[in-house]
């Protein structure tokens, strides 16, 4: 039976890679908080995660002038829907709402984190067969 | 790195509230700048943002940073005042007053340093995460 560490952090690796692709939406969108005409973005979660797992690392190039076939990432960012009415300069940004988000958002990043680490402790353990 | 994108972002959003903040500071110090002539005569100076979209999509981040457009004065009639003793006076005797609206201004100095505020927090954020990035797999 062999080890495969890509299957030990696999799933847990595009889901944080997903999480950054989110915070820096996010963060955008606070930094266009004052920003006439600016709407509001986010990443669909669930889409972007499924399209993650489904990635076969893009297209096969087989020509240098192929163009590279991953752009799978941009369809899933989405606009957000205001809940309040236009305040006047065409601004969708709610800025409590973002800054809630990307707190959640951060706080499951780090949870992430969390987790990889509890396995590589846990493959750490199981390399050194429990003598340290 | 994305996470080095975060913080591209967030140092977009302080540069573009500390250009308004600035612009507020200038209107409010100049608010009581008397002059003898229309066009010497200060005008409230205001910052115009704009989504920085065509660098997000060339970098390939997520996020769109913002940029100052740049700055525009103020097209509200100037106060006018009849005041022959004032040393500035035109030959008619009327000083003009800037068309800096005191209110308008605190406004939007506290919503400008809020956003600053805003910023940082997310800077502060993506740092202390990123420290507990560097830090996976590290002690026992």
């Amino acid at each position: 039976m062999a080890i495969s560490l890509d299957k030990l952090v696999g799933f847990h690796q595009k889901a944080l890679s997903v999480r950054s692709d989110r915070m820096e939406v996010i963060s955008g969108n606070l930094a266009n908080a004052n920003t006439p005409g600016y709407k509001a973005r986010d990443i669909n979660f669930n889409k972007a995660m499924k399209s993650a797992q489904y990635e076969q690392g893009g297209l096969v190039k087989t020509n240098d002038k192929h163009l590279s076939g991953r752009s799978q990432m941009q369809a899933e960012i989405e606009f957000r829907v205001p809940d309040q009415a236009d305040t006047g300069d065409g601004n969708t940004v709610d800025a409590q709402v973002e800054r809630n988000n990307f707190l959640e958002n951060g706080m499951r990043y780090q949870a992430g984190i969390m987790i990889l680490t509890g396995k590589i402790k846990g493959m750490r353990k199981a390399l050194g067969g429990g003598q340290g | 790195m994305s996470l080095f994108n975060i913080m591209k972002i967030a140092s977009t959003g302080m540069g573009a509230e500390s250009v308004r903040l600035n612009s507020t500071a200038s209107n409010i110090a100049n608010a009581n700048s008397v002059s003898s002539s229309y066009e010497e005569t200060y005008k409230a100076r205001h910052p115009v943002f704009a989504a920085a979209l065509d660098q997000a999509s060339s970098d390939m981040s997520k996020g769109a940073g913002v940029k100052v457009l740049g700055i525009v004065e103020s097209t509200k009639p100037l106060q006018v005042e009849y005041a022959p003793g004032n040393p500035l006076a035109d030959e008619n005797g009327y000083i003009y007053k800037p068309n800096v609206n005191i209110v308008e201004e605190m406004a939007d100095m506290l919503s400008a340093s809020k956003g600053y505020e805003t910023n940082v927090q997310i800077a502060d954020t993506t740092k202390r995460i990123f420290r507990r990035v560097l830090q996976l797999g590290q002690g026992q």
